[in-house]
């Protein structure tokens, strides 16, 4: 027989149906690329418990009741028990609505998760607010700083503090008075610095951090207002 | 906000520190949480069901009753709790909207019920989460449709006595059930339709032969009646259409609805027809015209409700049948082109170009198959096979929505018949509460006082007679019974009313001796064309005609019921007077004596002869109020 060439399609349709049709019928298994299907059910069986009410009251300085209070709003919020970075951002930029406090979410994110896990727990977040609501003013500096060293190698490089600065101004958001400029960041991060570094070394070390920091009226004075937030 | 991150906010203010040490300038103070108390739990009592809740939780939306001091008012201090005489199935949504920040509208609910709650509440629907929302936003469009439905007929009742000439015209036009003239109308109209249309059908059939020609159709054979007949639609068409424009409220619009479009391309081909001369170049366009006769067939819709609804719903379907039309118009394309090619090859084939393929490629899919066409080779074959299947799954997608779309419509339509049957026993069962609530108030009055009479003349056993009511309802009735001391009018009911009204019209007759009447047209004419509260001056007081005396009869037998009240309303001291001769004769229950006594007082006749009138509305004053001796104002 001389097939010609749309004939030659033809068949090959043809063809391609009779597969189909096997293949309904159960009797051609193809190969499949992607097991998707056992995936899916891992996630969402994740829930995270925190460990006792007594074990928390002795790590954290909060009463039985400052924790009662606090795990019904972190549950309400993220109900299976852990926050994910997501979900942190998006909680947060709820108290921001005319910027952009995603990165500055981010920074705090890595600053709660102290283990590095990729999520926030209970007790990670209990801890955080313990030292920055209920510790000494050396903590809550110690707690600022280790937010500010985003690598975690003990110092802050202006690079580093540049970030954050930028990411504390985004939080404002394009409407601002007098309007924000290219330069302001950069500018601060200058005067940061300046105040700071004592050995005009480009770095900050924690020693210096917290030294200048004593020595600045306006800082000690402001690290008092974390003591009736809760 | 978000009221459920409120619970973050000191997250998120203890994650301010990072902001402390590069800050410049001093921070501002923090504010002071004055009333420091601990959160507490409330018990919210709703109908007996007992909700509990933090009282933050409630806090969190403080422009709500439950989240502002509105609260305090529903405090109950004996259970120290907060009462709520409401729903509890509906509070739950509500109290779960503080508790999660979401508000959710459950479908088994009734919408305005839930509204009302909503409203309550001091919540905006608005917030509904958008899980909720399409349902909340579905269920309230059609209960405002069914709202404004009802409007509508109403409007249409009332509006009755204030439509020109022009409005009732269109009425009839547009609702052939208002009046008979309007039901002929709309008869007649239909059957000149199907006349013509008849006419239209019968004329191409032959209609048998004239020896030495051939077969001729009817039209040609006998084409002075046919256009005899014609001419007659066409005139019917002609002067209906003109009384529409005439009628209709805004002409504009109404020349460019469908169908008046409609009738103008039923009634154009005649007239181009008689303008136009026989000649042979335009009698091509002229055969053109004849076919648009058949158009009259549409102007049914008027009188089908099914054809408009059909009408509609194509229109509403617009979007799927244009969708159909697409894919079918690519499917075409592509099989024509696939099987001009497949059988290019084969010999005296008929696919001779892709537009003749078309015609197979349509009549395949659409699985007609005249068989005017068939391919010959094996790929046509195969390809034509596989046209035809996938002619069936093309055509058969968009029918269901347009046949849901045509089911939805058809039954809102039945639910409107429906309700508007419906409303006529509603609006019965309305009229017939109302009569029932000034019934009970008209039937306490008598017994009640009576017992005020009996007081009055001190006979303490008949006293017992009284029928015992509710506190409610002797509260209402002593509300109307004030009503009606300070007017100095009474309530009567309706049927009461129409008696007297048509005895006084039956009295305004031999009115020429009756003065009094004609002094007053304003009020009897007044009496019964409008169902207002007007007093009526029944001329039993003056009238000596001994026929109108036997109508005092009639009148004084009903006023005999109804007279008792009038003892204790009167005011000035004329009325005393005329009291004193009444009360006698209705303590006795005399007729006779009634008749005489009634027309005792001729000083107060207003007849102005011997005493005039002291001022012009003393007179109007007096007379009521002698009026409400003898005739009582209008029901309720």
């Amino acid at each position: 027989m001389n097939l010609e060439g749309l004939e030659m399609v033809a068949v090959l349709v043809v063809l391609g149906l009779f597969v189909k049709v096997l293949e309904q019928f159960g009797l051609f298994e193809p190969v499949s690329l992607e097991d998707s299907v056992e995936d899916e059910f891992e996630l969402s069986t994740v829930c995270h418990r925190p460990e006792g009410l007594e074990q928390l009251q002795e790590q954290t300085k909060f009463t039985r009741k400052e924790l009662q209070v606090l795990y019904r709003g972190f549950k309400n919020e993220c109900p299976s028990g852990i926050v994910s970075e997501e979900n942190f951002k998006q909680i947060y930029s709820q108290f921001f609505p005319q910027g952009d406090s995603s990165t500055y979410a981010t920074f705090l994110f890595n600053a709660f998760d102290t283990n590095h896990d990729g999520s926030v727990s209970f007790e990670d977040f209990v801890a955080g607010l313990s030292v920055i609501l209920r510790g000494t003013v050396d903590d809550r500096l110690n707690w600022a700083f280790n937010l500010y060293d985003l690598n975690k190698d003990g110092c802050i490089t202006k690079e580093e503090m540049l970030d954050i600065m930028k990411s504390i101004y985004d939080m404002m958001g394009k409407y601002t008075y007098p309007a924000l400029r290219e330069e302001a960041p950069r500018e601060h991060v200058e005067n940061f610095f300046q105040k700071m570094d004592r050995n005009k070394d480009g770095v900050v070390t924690i020693e210096e951090f917290i030294e200048s920091c004593q020595k600045d009226e306006n800082i000690m004075k402001s690290m008092q207002l974390f003591d009736n937030v809760i | 906000m978000a009221a459920g991150v409120a619970a973050w906010l000191p997250f998120a203010r203890a994650a301010a520190i990072g902001w402390m040490p590069v800050a410049n300038c001093p921070m501002p103070l923090a504010p002071a949480d004055k009333n420091k108390r601990q959160d507490e739990l409330i018990v919210l009592n709703v109908s007996g069901r007992r909700f509990q809740t933090w009282r933050t939780t409630l806090e969190r939306y403080p422009d709500t009753l439950l989240g502002s001091t509105e609260k305090e008012f529903f405090f109950n201090e004996d259970t120290k709790e907060y009462f709520f005489d409401r729903d509890p199935e509906v509070f739950r949504c509500v109290l779960n909207f503080y508790r999660t920040g979401k508000l959710h509208y459950p479908r088994y609910e009734c919408i305005s019920a839930y509204d009302d709650e909503l409203a309550f509440y001091g919540i905006l629907p608005e917030i509904i989460g958008d899980c909720c929302y399409e349902e909340y936003k579905d269920r309230k469009r059609e209960n405002a449709e069914r709202l404004m439905d009802d409007n509508d007929s109403e409007n249409n009742q009332e509006s009755m006595p204030s439509l020109s000439f022009r409005q009732t015209m269109w009425r009839a036009f547009e609702n052939p059930h208002t009046s008979t003239m309007a039901l002929v109308f709309y008869y007649v109209t239909g059957f000149f339709i199907a006349v013509s249309v008849i006419t239209n059908v019968v004329e191409t059939v032959p209609c048998g032969t004239v020896p030495g020609s051939k077969e001729l159709p009817c039209g040609e054979r006998y084409s002075v009646a046919f256009f005899c007949l014609d001419t007659a639609c066409v005139m019917i068409f002609t002067v209906e259409y003109l009384l529409r424009l005439f009628a209709a409220p805004s002409r504009y619009r109404f020349i460019r609805s469908v169908m008046s479009i409609i009738d103008v391309v039923a009634i154009m081909p005649y007239y181009i027809g008689l303008v136009m001369t026989d000649n042979e170049d335009v009698s091509g366009a002229f055969v053109t015209l004849r076919v648009f006769r058949v158009f009259r067939i549409f102007k049914f819709s008027r009188h089908s409700q099914g054809l408009r609804i059909l009408g509609y719903t194509l229109k509403s379907c617009a979007s799927e049948l244009g969708f159909l039309l697409f894919s079918l118009t690519m499917a075409i394309i592509i099989f024509a082109t696939v099987m001009f090619y497949a059988e290019k090859g084969s010999s005296a084939s008929k696919f001779t170009s892709i537009p003749a393929s078309f015609w197979y490629t349509i009549v395949t899919m659409t699985t007609l198959g005249y068989g005017d066409m068939v391919p010959k080779t094996i790929a046509g074959k195969i390809f034509g096979s596989i046209c035809s299947l996938s002619g069936v799954l093309v055509i058969a997608l968009p029918v269901p929505v347009i046949v849901s779309n045509f089911s939805r419509i058809y039954h809102q339509n039945q639910r409107a018949d429906k309700r508007r049957a419906q409303k006529k026993a509603r609006l019965a069962r309305i009229r017939v509460a109302k009569t029932g609530s000034s019934n009970a108030y008209l039937h306490s009055k008598r017994n009640g006082l009576l017992n005020e009479a009996l007081e009055l003349t001190g006979t303490p056993e008949e006293e017992h007679m009284g029928k015992t009511t509710s506190l409610i309802e002797s509260q209402h009735h002593h509300l109307l019974h004030c009503l009606e001391k300070t007017t100095n009018h009474e309530f009567i009911d309706e049927q009461m009313f129409e008696q007297n009204c048509m005895e006084s019209s039956m009295q305004n007759y031999p009115s020429t001796r009756s003065p009094s009447l004609s002094s007053h047209p304003g009020l009897t004419t007044t009496c019964c064309s409008r169902r207002s509260k007007k007093t009526t001056h029944l001329p039993s007081s003056n009238l000596p005609a001994t026929r109108l005396r036997s109508m005092q009869e009639l009148s004084t037998l009903h006023i005999q019921g109804s007279e008792q009240p009038s003892l204790t309303t009167s005011r000035s001291s004329l009325n005393l007077k005329a009291d004193d001769g009444l009360r006698p004769n209705c303590k006795t229950s005399q007729i006779t004596t009634a008749i005489i006594s009634i027309p005792t007082p001729p000083a107060l006749t207003p007849e102005g002869e011997s005493r005039p009138p002291p001022a012009s509305p003393g007179p109007n004053t007096n007379i009521p109020s002698i009026a409400s001796n003898v005739v009582k104002v209008s029901a309720l």
